[in-house]
């Protein structure tokens, strides 16, 4: 049972389902309680134990009900010998009464063939396996394991010799059908408990290194997936942010530095001192360009804007591409899908024109930037050559703590065309390619972090 | 097997704790249904002692089962609530500081008695060091719930309630409470529970919690029960109340359910509802007595906003 009890395992890690070693041992602890005789009790009893949150409890049971169902196995028996008993190898040649697997076939032995397949696959390493395009060649070794080739040299030697082992044969013939069908299901299962998965998370992935302004942009196809995986991110977040900044929480008496100061007047304590930590509440000015030239990255810019916004308190979101405009309202009031199609849809695509924008900035906002604002710039800086004002950034810069530029083009391209890049990088505290989702996590983590006190 | 026995204490030794059947039985003794699933989760908490973390809306009962597990199990209950900020000091323990400054102050003299005759400083310092930790005793320890719970020689239920609400910091902290039921005090060192108390952890997912945490848990979502369940538990908290009422009103808060609300009605809003019910002599759900008293089941005013013009649809469809 260790051992299926370990396969088990391992289906539950390819579906999402942590189990650490430690897990393991309890779940083995779990089952010396209760003992394999009621299925529900067991299934329960280790429900509690290795599955730890809402979905992880509804993959365990489907994962639970797919490993542990046997009935799918229950090989189809053979049709019935024509007449009376006797043997059911009569006619064939000798060399069936050698083989088990004809026997079994012949004799419609469904428990027998179920228990030699189950030994075959572990010969076989049928749950090793990784891809979907394995599971025609891992069918064939099952099948070779199980004694196919025997079968076939009998089918033969029946044909040739004809009479009465026509009848035996067609038997046989069948039955051999109905085991084919048998494997190839089998395997299917196998492939469903330990690699549907992986697949997934390999292509999650692949996703989140992906270039978000490569050659076409994002496969529609992987478009809901680029979305749920960037949401999974900012929630990720989220989290850890949330939870560094309660770290500071205070409000408590100081007894050792209380104590130190009632010293002076004779151990008085006269001074009452309390713990402090100032925390340095994040204020963010997020500029995003949405123009033509970022089109394939600006929705998933947009996309994390959004989820920052539900992360940071304090911040200011502006998108432009000719002209600048604040879109926190919009932010704040629509759903995801809606908020990013709304902005796009008042202000995208047009010809960029950062000087313009930037422009647009000073006149309104410039106010919104002090010493505690970080400025975090998501575009290509590709100016269609009109006017930088990088003098605008120059003062945005001196006015602010700090400011981050994050451009999807790699910096190789940064002086080239109409880019400014290598010119507005003078006034950036910060100034990065970042063009895959794990880059954009990373720095954004980064700027979060800067706000903690140490 | 072994295991558990070694440690076995009385609790686990009771009756109601031979199999998942006795327990749900019992714990239908002291009103509280428990599906198969919870009584399952919670047997496997007292064989294997671990802590259990239940999951699961506002009002499903998930502080009714520690309660309900300490009346069955004739332990005493120890209860700590969580929230933003809490920390050691109101949770393990605390120092006396009030107590430990004034006994300072009183005991100053005979302290210089004692010191006195000392020849010279060192001599001084060495019999201060004579005395003993006195000030960082049992006596100076204020017991907080987790310590209390520590310290129950036959055992106790302990709940810990919302643990979400608390900080990171606290649920790191609480890992070596759990884990191994002990908690250091560095002045007096490390205590140990005689005897493991049954804890449970609740959540209401205001934030994830951590691996670590959940890993020493044994995990239990609570989910809304169906109808058949929830008549049988407004039938053991109301007593008084007829059959057919009682599938009336289920039927009800069941549609309710399935309509697009802020909040849901839970269990316990069931309960209240049908003790309201009780207590203006409804014998039957209709129009009238459901409007005046929808403010029971809904807690938001757009709730009962939506839900009030579709009543008598309601009513009808969990009549029929």
């Amino acid at each position: 049972m260790q051992a299926a009890l370990e396969d088990f395992f391992r289906a539950l890690r390819a579906a999402d389902v942590r189990v650490s070693p430690a897990e393991a041992i309890d779940a083995h602890r779990t089952v010396e309680v209760v003992g394999f005789s009621d299925r529900e009790l067991f299934r329960d009893a280790l429900c509690a134990t290795l599955a730890k949150s809402g979905e992880e409890v509804a993959r365990f049971e489907s994962v639970f009900d797919t490993f542990f169902d046997r009935r799918s196995e229950a090989v189809a028996p053979a049709p019935p010998p024509p007449s009376g008993s006797g043997d059911p190898l009569e006619g064939l040649p000798p060399e069936a009464q050698e083989s088990d697997l004809a026997r079994m076939l012949l004799d419609g032995d469904g428990a027998a063939l179920a228990q030699a397949m189950e030994a075959a696959a572990e010969r076989a390493e049928v749950s090793q396996i990784r891809l979907s395009t394995q599971r025609a060649r891992l069918t064939r070794r099952l099948l070779e394991e199980m004694g196919l080739s025997e079968i076939e040299r009998i089918l033969a030697a029946a044909r040739r010799l004809g009479g009465p082992g026509e009848a035996a044969a067609d038997r046989l013939e069948a039955a051999r059908k109905a085991l084919a069908a048998q494997a190839s299901a089998y395997v299917e299962r196998q492939h469903e408990l330990y690699a549907s998965g992986s697949g997934k998370m390999l292509r999650e992935e692949m996703l989140a290194r992906k270039a978000l302004n490569s050659e076409g942009g994002i496969d529609p196809v992987d478009l809901a997936m680029m979305q749920a995986l960037v949401k999974r991110m900012a929630k990720r977040l989220a989290d850890r942010y949330s939870r560094r900044r309660n770290v500071a929480w205070t409000g408590h008496l100081d007894v050792r530095r209380t104590l130190r100061k009632s010293m002076g007047y004779g151990g008085m304590p006269f001074d009452i001192v309390f713990k402090t930590k100032k925390v340095d509440k994040p204020s963010i000015v997020a500029i995003c360009d949405v123009s033509k030239s970022v089109a394939a990255a600006a929705q998933f810019l947009l996309t994390f804007l959004y989820s920052l916004n539900e992360v940071v308190d304090r911040l200011d979101a502006f998108a432009f591409s000719g002209r600048m405009i604040s879109v926190n309202k919009v932010l704040d009031d629509h759903p995801v899908e809606t908020a990013i199609l709304e902005v796009l849809k008042q202000i995208g695509f047009q010809q960029t024109d950062y000087g313009r924008a930037l422009e647009d900035f000073a006149d309104q906002h410039l106010d919104r930037i002090d010493r505690h604002t970080t400025v975090i710039i998501l575009g290509d800086a590709r100016s269609n050559y009109a006017n930088p004002r990088l003098d605008i950034l120059a003062t945005i810069q001196q006015r602010s703590r700090a400011v981050i530029w994050l451009n999807p083009e790699p910096d190789s391209y940064w002086s080239q065309g109409d880019s400014v890049m290598n010119r507005y990088e003078r006034f950036c505290h910060v100034a990065k390619t970042c063009n895959t989702l794990e880059q954009l996590e990373r720095i954004i983590e980064d700027v979060l972090r800067t706000y903690i006190p140490h | 097997m072994t295991h558990s026995e070694d440690a076995a204490f009385d609790a686990a030794l009771s009756p109601h704790l031979a199999s998942v059947e006795s327990l749900v039985s019992g714990l239908a003794d002291v009103g509280y249904i428990a599906s198969r699933r919870i009584a399952t989760a919670l047997y496997m908490a007292v064989k294997l002692q671990k802590p259990i973390l239940v999951e699961g809306t506002a009002g499903v009962g998930k502080t009714e089962l520690a309660l309900s597990t300490a009346s069955l199990l004739g332990l005493p209950l120890i209860r700590m609530q969580c929230y933003e900020g809490l920390d050691e000091s109101k949770a393990l323990y605390e120092w006396k500081y009030g107590k430990q400054l004034l006994y300072t102050q009183i005991l100053k003299d005979r302290m210089g008695e004692a010191l006195s005759d000392a020849p010279d400083m060192d001599a001084a310092m060495d019999r201060l060091h004579g005395m003993g930790d006195l000030f960082f005793s049992e006596p100076f320890l204020e017991p907080r719930p987790l310590m209390k719970a520590l310290k129950e020689r036959a055992g106790c239920v302990l709940l810990i309630d919302e643990i979400d609400k608390s900080d990171e910091a606290f649920e790191a902290f609480l890992l070596e409470v759990l884990s191994a039921y002990q908690v250091s005090i560095p002045e007096i060192g490390v205590l140990k529970a005689e005897t493991p108390p049954i804890v449970f952890l609740t959540s209401n997912n205001v934030r994830d919690l951590g691996d670590a945490l959940k890993r020493r848990c044994l995990h239990l979502h609570i989910p809304l029960p169906d109808a058949a369940l929830e008549q049988k538990i407004v039938a053991s908290r109301v007593p008084g109340i007829e059959a057919k009422l009682n599938n009336q009103l289920v039927g009800f808060v069941q549609s309710l359910r399935g309509l697009d609300l802020r909040k849901s009605p839970s269990i316990s809003e069931t309960v209240d509802w049908a003790r309201a019910l009780i207590l203006l002599n409804a014998g039957a759900l209709e129009g009238e007595v459901v409007r005046d008293t929808l403010n029971v089941l809904l807690k938001f005013e757009q709730d009962i906003a939506a839900v009030e013009p579709q009543i008598a649809e309601l009513v009808r469809q969990s009549a029929g």
